[in-house]
């Protein structure tokens, strides 16, 4: 079997546990944890697919996920008490219009970072991604500093039925995981076309693309929005499942956050996003529970400094996180072991094949 | 790398004088004749509120050019990204907040007539000091073997900030707190019938010493000389047998010195506050060096001239029901400046 082939059982295996995982988990398990941990690993797979096939560090994805939960509550709910512009459209009308306006929003930023990279590129990003939090935070006309509230999702996913019946929850957590794995499937896929081997020429050497004549700050934006609206589709998803989305939500926290995820899986591998995300946000429910937590000063509020540990752990002794460790242990080579600096390059490529 | 794309060239200065000076020009103009129904008003009606505004704007960007003349130095000599700036930052403004309290004697209601100037210059120093200690143990410890690996630095320095901040929240509490004016410096001054707080020209007159010690440190002394000829050509440097790594350490130093002293002017002016204040200016020095072009000092003070003038002007000038948008005003800038100069005013194509 090839390591790719053997990669997609893997992976298939795992999307098979986790479908079956909710007949045998606590409702608290599979709601709280897992749906939590999924939602955060789709955001996370764009910034791991941006950082990996494009050579951009992405900070923004969280801003991106931001804006399409955010205008999906602005087009949906119609409250009086709410917040926002309470167009009260259909949920799945809403969804298109905030995912349209999410693609309007990536290809502006996208298009202003385009012409930068790397460290400039983190750097940028993260500055976009403040600015999304202040702009939610004080433009009232769309949402203000309380967010809005009392998001519904379509019939289907909703936790109680019309007559008032309490309905599957578990719908939505299915929706997240066919979701993932379709972007999975979707970023992998798009990594093999032209455009995604020309996104992966930019990030490797871009005056030589630029000099046979691809038009790279074009490509850059494009793999921008993109992964803007994996994003923007997580943020959605989000805006159903929590019912209200607030600019807390994408502070400076919460993006630093996406690239802890995406750092612990290993920012080179798409599976890395989700990996890491389900440890993430299983540290931070279940944390307090293990032996001798307590007896070191570490309690549950005391979260952010294991995972900065955790964090400075990982780049201090395997950059490549859980995935890359995984690859070790397995024996295969891990895909840019002493070229870090650079974007990783998550597959080797037929020469680099040759030469192992 | 920033990579300058050959189709993505910056603009030819004819058609960046215009993308410039249009713009420039519509809002002085807007400013000076036509702003009514804004919180300040014209220009040539409310002279005082444009001064106001403008010292705001000045003040502010002499702050921002401390803090960020650091991390532009650490970035231009070692390509370090310090995501922990802003947490040096904080965790300077807590050092010198408990010292002034030990040495005004008072735990809390701290008034400006019990501070003296002692007790407001000694903080700053020390407060500075605790950061460069921190920083440079950041460096010593975690940054100096993995030189040249950009972005594995930044995700160190942002693992130590996570980790300083959740530290910071345990022992100084999640409640904002703030360093108090020496009572010498706390007056008000009238300008054109609106009062202005003069401990705000005592914090851009501490900014300029600063500055210009930082920038006699640059030009006049052969540490300065060498650490110049390093952000500019650092093979060449070690190539005449010049210990780098001495450099480096001293600029790590001398840039956590610089965000620590930020921090306490910082702590005086507007208050500190764990996961506000540190993301705050760590976004400020973000911008200004992008603006200003990474690495370059000149490019900091440019960036914090511009940077400060647009905070104080967007919300002053802007419709009033219209007045939250200001926070548009920096990502408007940004582009402004990116697409006319990709690598910012001073920054080098690399």
């Amino acid at each position: 079997m090839t390591a790719t082939a053997r990669r997609y059982a893997i992976v298939g295996a795992l999307g098979l546990a986790l479908a079956l995982l909710p007949l045998v988990a606590t409702d608290f398990f599979v709601d709280a944890t897992l749906t939590r941990a999924l939602i955060l690993g789709l955001a996370a797979s764009s910034l791991i697919f941006l950082h990996a096939y494009g050579g951009m560090t992405s900070l923004a994805q969280t801003l991106m996920f931001g804006v399409a939960a955010f205008m999906v509550g602005n087009f949906s709910v119609s409250e009086a008490g709410s917040k926002g512009l309470k167009l009260g459209l259909d949920p799945w009308l809403s969804v298109l219009l905030a995912l349209l306006v999410t693609v309007v929003v990536a290809l502006l930023f996208g298009a202003v970072a385009s012409r930068t990279t790397e460290i400039y590129y983190l750097m940028l990003t993260l500055v976009y991604a403040v600015i999304g939090f202040n702009f939610f935070g004080q433009v009232t006309t769309f949402s203000g500093f309380g967010g809005i509230t009392g998001i519904d999702p379509p019939e289907l996913f909703r936790l109680t039925t019309e007559a008032g019946q309490q309905a599957d929850g578990r719908r939505i957590y299915y929706l997240i995981l066919v979701l993932s794995l379709v972007a999975y499937l979707a970023l992998k896929g798009l990594s093999r076309t032209p455009f995604g081997i020309a996104l992966q020429g930019v990030r490797d050497d871009p005056v030589r693309m630029a000099s046979l004549g691809f038009n790279v700050p074009a490509i850059r934006t494009i793999a921008f929005t993109l992964c803007g609206v994996v994003a923007g589709v997580a943020g959605v998803v989000f805006a159903w499942w929590n019912g209200a989305i607030a600019p807390q939500t994408i502070g400076l926290a919460p993006t630093i956050d996406l690239l802890i995820i995406a750092v612990i899986g290993g920012i080179s591998y798409l599976e890395g996003a989700w990996l890491g995300s389900i440890v993430f946000v299983m540290a931070g429910t279940y944390l307090r529970n293990l032996p001798l937590i307590d007896q070191i000063g570490l309690t549950e509020e005391r979260f952010n400094t294991v995972v900065g540990l955790l964090v400075l752990l990982i780049m201090v002794a395997s950059p490549e996180g859980l995935t890359g460790i995984a690859q070790r242990i397995r024996g295969q080579r891990p895909a840019r072991p002493d070229d870090f600096s650079a974007a990783g390059s998550p597959e080797p490529t037929q020469t680099e094949q040759a030469d192992a | 790398m920033s990579t300058d794309v050959a189709p993505a060239r910056s603009l030819s200065p004819t058609k960046a004088q215009l993308i410039i000076g249009v713009p420039v020009a519509l809002v002085l103009a807007w400013v000076l004749f036509f702003a009514t129904g804004t919180s300040a008003g014209p220009a040539i009606k409310e002279p005082g509120d444009f001064l106001v505004t403008m010292l705001d704007g000045i003040t502010l960007a002499a702050l921002l050019f401390v803090v960020a003349s650091g991390f532009t130095l650490i970035f231009g000599l070692m390509r370090t990204v310090n995501m922990a700036h802003g947490s040096l930052f904080l965790l300077a403004a807590f050092a010198a907040i408990e010292l002034q309290k030990l040495m005004v004697g008072k735990e809390r209601n701290i008034a400006a007539e019990d501070v003296s100037l002692a007790a407001w210059l000694v903080p700053l120093l020390v407060g500075g000091l605790v950061a460069t200690l921190v920083g440079v143990l950041m460096h010593q410890l975690f940054l100096k073997w993995n030189q040249g690996e950009d972005l594995r630095q930044a995700l160190i320095t942002v693992a130590i900030s996570v980790i300083l901040a959740d530290q910071m929240l345990a022992n100084f509490g999640g409640l904002a707190t703030t360093m108090v004016w020496p009572g010498p410096v706390v007056h008000f001054i009238d300008i054109f019938g609106s009062r202005y707080a003069t401990s705000r020209l005592f914090m851009a007159a501490v900014a300029i010493v600063i500055g210009v010690a930082l920038w006699l440190w640059l030009t006049k002394t052969r540490m300065g000389m060498i650490v110049r000829a390093g952000v500019d050509d650092q093979d060449m440097v070690r190539a005449l047998g010049i210990r780098i790594q001495v450099a480096f350490a001293v600029v790590f130093a001398v840039g956590a010195f610089l965000a620590g002293l930020g921090g306490v002017m910082g702590a005086s002016f507007a208050g500190a506050a764990v996961g506000a204040t540190d993301g705050a200016w760590l976004l400020n020095s973000l911008v200004v060096v992008i603006i200003g072009g990474l690495g370059s000092v000149k490019g900091a003070a440019a960036g914090a001239l511009l940077f400060g003038l647009a905070q104080s002007f967007a919300p002053a000038y802007l419709p009033t029901q219209y007045s939250f948008y200001s926070v548009i005003a920096t990502f408007v800038l940004l582009a402004a400046v990116l697409v006319v100069r990709p690598n910012g005013l001073y920054g080098k194509a690399s």
